[in-house]
């Protein structure tokens, strides 16, 4: 088994809000192995960006930490702020959605590449500049010399997605978060933009966590998948076993909302997200459940095997798996 | 069997508690407190004051007793003193304060119409129109306030067609159109910026898909949407007008309605005088209610901004 | 960059054409300048009235007459003043100098200090210290300037020499009365009351403005990224943060700059400061055209010129806005 790059144990994300404290992450497991592309899937509100922002300590201060993320090493749950800093960016980086707001807009593209550089590596600001063009031709910019004396604002969409993607690799980090990095991208970009990932995972040997709530995205590039729900993992598997043998009928619910052509009516899952101020005792799916049993309300279900997958349904055993 | 697990007691259990817009914006203004109080204080001051002849002791031009009767340091019988020909400051400050309320109320409620209707349309609008009125309202704000004042404030009273309508130079009437006219290019700024945010928002683009007409879409949903920032710009338009008159009536060029006839700035404007000569009380109250007036409808505004502010839903 | 800065500038001169004319329309209506003359000199020939209508350029034509003047005060043919027949350069020389003097203290003071406070509240929002600011921010815009200055006279000139003996700060003017000469020391004591009266304006107006800009930055996605990198908390405060919020700031700041020319006439009154305020009350009190339409001219020019610059420095600050 190759080595683990990111193990997270029982990761529990608190915030304190005016109506209470909301426990968005309730108890996540999770591994990533060296230079593997592995899915968090899940929908708005299922805690899965949460998860990792509180891995690379970018919450806000009205969040409680608890559990265990081990990074190459290094315990990130309680550490330093020296810590912090110098893991992320070098060891561990993150992108996000909207490429737009997060590059800064008043700072040319070079320098912002060569800004990442700096921070980890002693290199003089010439020696960064000439890095960042290298970058750039690596992510696909044309004319990466000339790109990179312009601001943010002169690139188009998929551009920028590319330029983020140079600034995050930069220090050849063994994990990249892509958090949502098509999801404001045409589908043309998209398909783009998942080459260059792969592009750089090859090339640099980065692990990748993809975070979305887009099974299609999944299925073109992911080995594993991590299913989330209501601040859980409720499913880990290969990514052929996820669509072949769905094991969680949330996973299922998911997969069976998917358009296909042919059938002409869409099969949403029943009922609503689940209020995480008050989530349902037991297992939060109970209350979309077509399969739920009093059983189900008793404990929150741990993820166990079965099969080659993970999961946390108690009656997975019984449950006929349909494709 | 969707119906059934939507309805169970575990569903209704997990929902979020609804909390109307509106009652959030309630919310978090009366987390503010300083507002909350000055909630309070403005409403008794203007109780007040709108209960002038009751509420005060004298007439507004009566003096308090029989000569010698002139800069007498307050006591029983003229609690806030008396001023330069024997007259109560306490009656006076409450007449003062209610010509000056009026005409701050009045001048922002014309300011904030005006404002609004010429605020969309450039917004809305766009253009060419809104290019101009934008250089143009740029301009105007851009110049020292109490010189464009002054200025304006001559160049009306000159123009005699005008008089019957706007009054004369000394009155009430006039100084009311006067900050109206000032007032409404500040309003005007903030809700063209609020259009324009709102413009290329979802919701309209989906009403003018609809077919509905331009006025339609200004009426029904971009000014109720925007009724946040209006009533913050109203507030800051009372407050302006309010120390506008006062200013005015520091150099003489305030109302002078006649018979004794007082307003808080002209009480205020008679405060320098009596700094030199050490009539405390003829300083230091008329300026303690301008400054009250003042901080209280601030905090209001300030408070309002923050409780409509649709940013500070961004949290969460 | 520099065509917008040329296109910026062509817009200018146009404009500074027109606002002087509008200017000149005012006063012509507000003032009444062939009254006012009339009236301070009752003894004036039709001959010498007519002079004067001819050198002011109070033609019944608006136009021609604006443009009459327009000429003569291009090429430095100043019309003396109605009420004693001066030279108005000098006096209005004078007045400039002081109040520039004044406004740049008192600019400079407040900026920095509104800045820096505005910055220190930011960065724990809702905390004691962001409320504490705040709130002293909150007081200091609602205190109208000449209330602050009549209750600073009040403590300084009566009763601090009541209590103390002597006067501490004086309450007026640019030197004691009769002095002559330049003494830097004695010109700081007088500045200091009116230049602490119009700074306490802006350093509550900046503190406000910074907080509220930084705060808006602070929450951007780019801070985000920016900590991602593992920079330290300063340089994304300072390269990121304050960068971007200052851009605001600096833009009304060029504005406030430019207005501040004719934006002390309260408090020079008060404190009976010699400046641009006093030469625009008496001369506009008398109805003196030839001693306003120059006083006009400078401000028109410094709005326009800092109108100018604010959107220059906007520009070069913000390459979003270049695209224009």
């Amino acid at each position: 088994m190759s080595t683990s790059v990111l193990q997270v144990r029982d990761l529990k994300v608190t915030f304190a809000t005016p109506l209470g404290p909301l426990v968005a992450v309730r108890g996540v497991d999770l591994d990533v192995s060296a230079g593997e592309m592995t899915a968090v899937v899940g929908e708005s509100g299922s805690g899965k960006s949460v998860s990792f922002l509180a891995a690379m300590g970018l919450l806000p201060k009205s969040a409680t930490i608890e559990g265990s993320v081990v990074l190459d090493g290094h315990q990130l749950v309680g550490a330093s702020p020296k810590l912090m800093r110098s893991v992320r960016g070098r060891l561990m980086s993150m992108i996000f959605q909207d490429p737009l707001s997060a590059l800064n807009p008043v700072h040319r593209i070079g320098a912002q590449i060569a800004e990442m550089l700096r921070a980890h590596q002693t290199m003089s600001e010439r020696a960064a500049r000439a890095r960042a063009v290298e970058l750039l031709e690596i992510v696909g910019i044309p004319q990466p010399g000339d790109r990179a004396l312009q601001y943010p604002h002169e690139f188009s969409g998929g551009m920028r997605q590319r330029v983020v993607i140079a600034m995050a690799i930069a220090n050849s980090p063994k994990l990249l978060i892509a958090d949502e990095p098509t999801t404001a991208l045409d589908v043309t970009v998209q398909a783009q933009i998942l080459e260059v990932i792969q592009k750089v995972q090859a090339q640099f040997g980065t692990a990748v966590v993809l975070i979305t709530h887009d099974l299609g995205v999944v299925a073109r590039v992911c080995e594993r998948v991590n299913v989330m729900y209501a601040g859980r993992v409720v499913e880990r598997a290969a990514i052929h076993d996820i669509f072949d043998a769905p094991t969680h009928p949330y996973t299922r619910g998911l997969l069976a909302s998917l358009p296909q052509a042919g059938v002409e009516r869409l099969v949403p899952i029943a009922g609503f997200p689940p209020n995480m101020l008050r989530p349902p005792s037991g297992c939060a799916f109970r209350t979309r459940c077509a399969h739920a049993i009093d059983a189900c309300g008793a404990g929150v279900p741990e993820l166990r095997p079965q099969g080659e997958s993970m999961t946390a349904c108690i009656r997975s055993g019984e449950l006929t798996v349909s494709a | 069997m969707s119906n059934e697990l939507v309805n169970s007691p575990a569903v209704r259990e997990a929902a979020v508690p609804v909390v109307s817009p509106r009652r959030m914006a309630f919310n978090r203004f009366v987390s503010h407190k300083a507002a909350v109080v000055s909630v309070f204080v403005l409403a008794i001051l203007v109780v007040f004051v709108a209960l002038s002849p009751l509420t005060a002791r004298y007439g507004v031009n009566q003096s308090v007793q029989a000569p010698p009767n002139s800069f007498l340091p307050p006591r029983a019988n003229a609690w806030l003193g008396t001023d330069d020909i024997g007259r109560d400051l306490y009656s006076r400050l409450i007449y003062g304060v209610r010509v000056s309320l009026i005409i701050g109320l009045f001048s922002a409620i014309i300011s904030v119409l005006i404002g609004c209707v010429v605020g969309a349309v450039a917004g809305f609008r766009g253009g060419r129109f809104d290019d101009v009125v934008m250089r143009v309202t740029d301009l105007f704000l851009a110049f020292p306030f109490l010189v464009t004042l002054l200025v304006m404030r001559n160049m009306l009273g000159a123009i005699s067609w005008l008089t019957p309508i706007i009054g004369k130079v000394s009155s009430v009437r006039f100084i009311i159109v006067l900050f109206s006219i000032f007032g409404w290019m500040g309003v005007a700024r903030i809700v063209r910026g609020q259009v324009l945010a709102l413009k290329e928002r979802e919701f309209i683009e989906a009403a003018r898909a609809v077919g509905a007409t331009r006025r339609y879409i200004v009426r029904r949903h971009l000014l109720p949407n925007s009724i946040g920032p209006i009533m913050v710009a109203l507030t800051f338009s009372v407050v302006s007008a309010i120390i506008g008159e006062s200013t005015l009536a520091f150099f003489g060029y305030g109302p002078q309605a006649g018979d004794g006839a007082t307003s808080l700035g002209i009480l205020v404007g008679q405060a320098k005088g009596a700094v030199n000569t050490g009539f405390w009380w003829l300083a230091l109250f008329p300026c303690l209610t301008l400054v009250t007036i003042a901080l209280t409808i601030n905090f209001i505004g300030d408070a309002l901004r923050d409780a409509t502010d649709p940013r500070m839903q961004k949290d969460g | 960059m520099l065509r917008f800065v040329i296109r910026r500038l062509a817009w200018a001169v146009p404009t500074l054409f027109l606002v002087t004319f509008l200017v000149y329309i005012a006063l012509r209506i507000g003032t009444n300048p062939v009254e006012s003359y009339k009236r301070i000199n009752p003894r004036a020939t039709p001959a010498k009235i007519q002079q004067y209508i001819d050198k002011n350029g109070l033609d019944p034509n608006y136009v021609r007459g604006y443009f009459r003047w327009l000429v003569n005060f291009v090429t430095l043919d100043w019309p003396r003043s109605i009420k004693g027949s001066r030279e108005v350069w000098p006096q209005l020389k004078d007045a400039l100098a002081n109040t520039l003097r004044l406004g740049a203290a008192a600019s400079v003071v407040g900026i920095f200090f509104g800045l820096m406070l505005g910055v220190y509240a930011a960065l724990r929002p809702g905390g004691r210290r962001d409320v504490g600011v705040n709130t002293a921010a909150f007081v200091g815009i609602s205190i109208p300037p000449y209330v602050s200055a009549i209750l600073l006279q009040l403590l300084f000139a009566v009763y601090w020499s009541r209590w103390f003996g002597s006067t501490l700060f004086p309450t007026s003017g640019v030197y004691p009365p009769g002095h002559t000469g330049f003494n830097l020391l004695l010109m700081l004591k007088h500045m200091v009351l009116p230049v602490t009266v119009v700074a306490i304006q802006i350093i509550a107006v900046y503190a406000r403005y910074m907080r509220s800009s930084l705060l808006d930055v602070l929450s951007s996605e780019y801070m985000r990224t920016a900590r991602s990198k593992g920079i330290s908390e300063r340089r994304v405060l300072f390269k990121h943060g304050l960068r971007n919020a200052l851009i605001p700031v600096v833009t009304i700041a060029a504005l406030d700059v430019g207005s501040i020319v004719g934006g002390l006439i309260i408090t020079e009154n008060i404190f009976s400061y010699p400046g641009m305020g006093k030469y625009f009350l008496s001369s506009f009190g008398e109805g003196d055209f030839p001693l306003l339409m120059p006083w006009m001219v400078i401000i028109v020019a410094s709005v326009l010129l800092f109108n100018l610059l604010a959107d220059v420095s906007y520009a070069w600050l913000d390459p979003r806005i270049r695209l224009e």
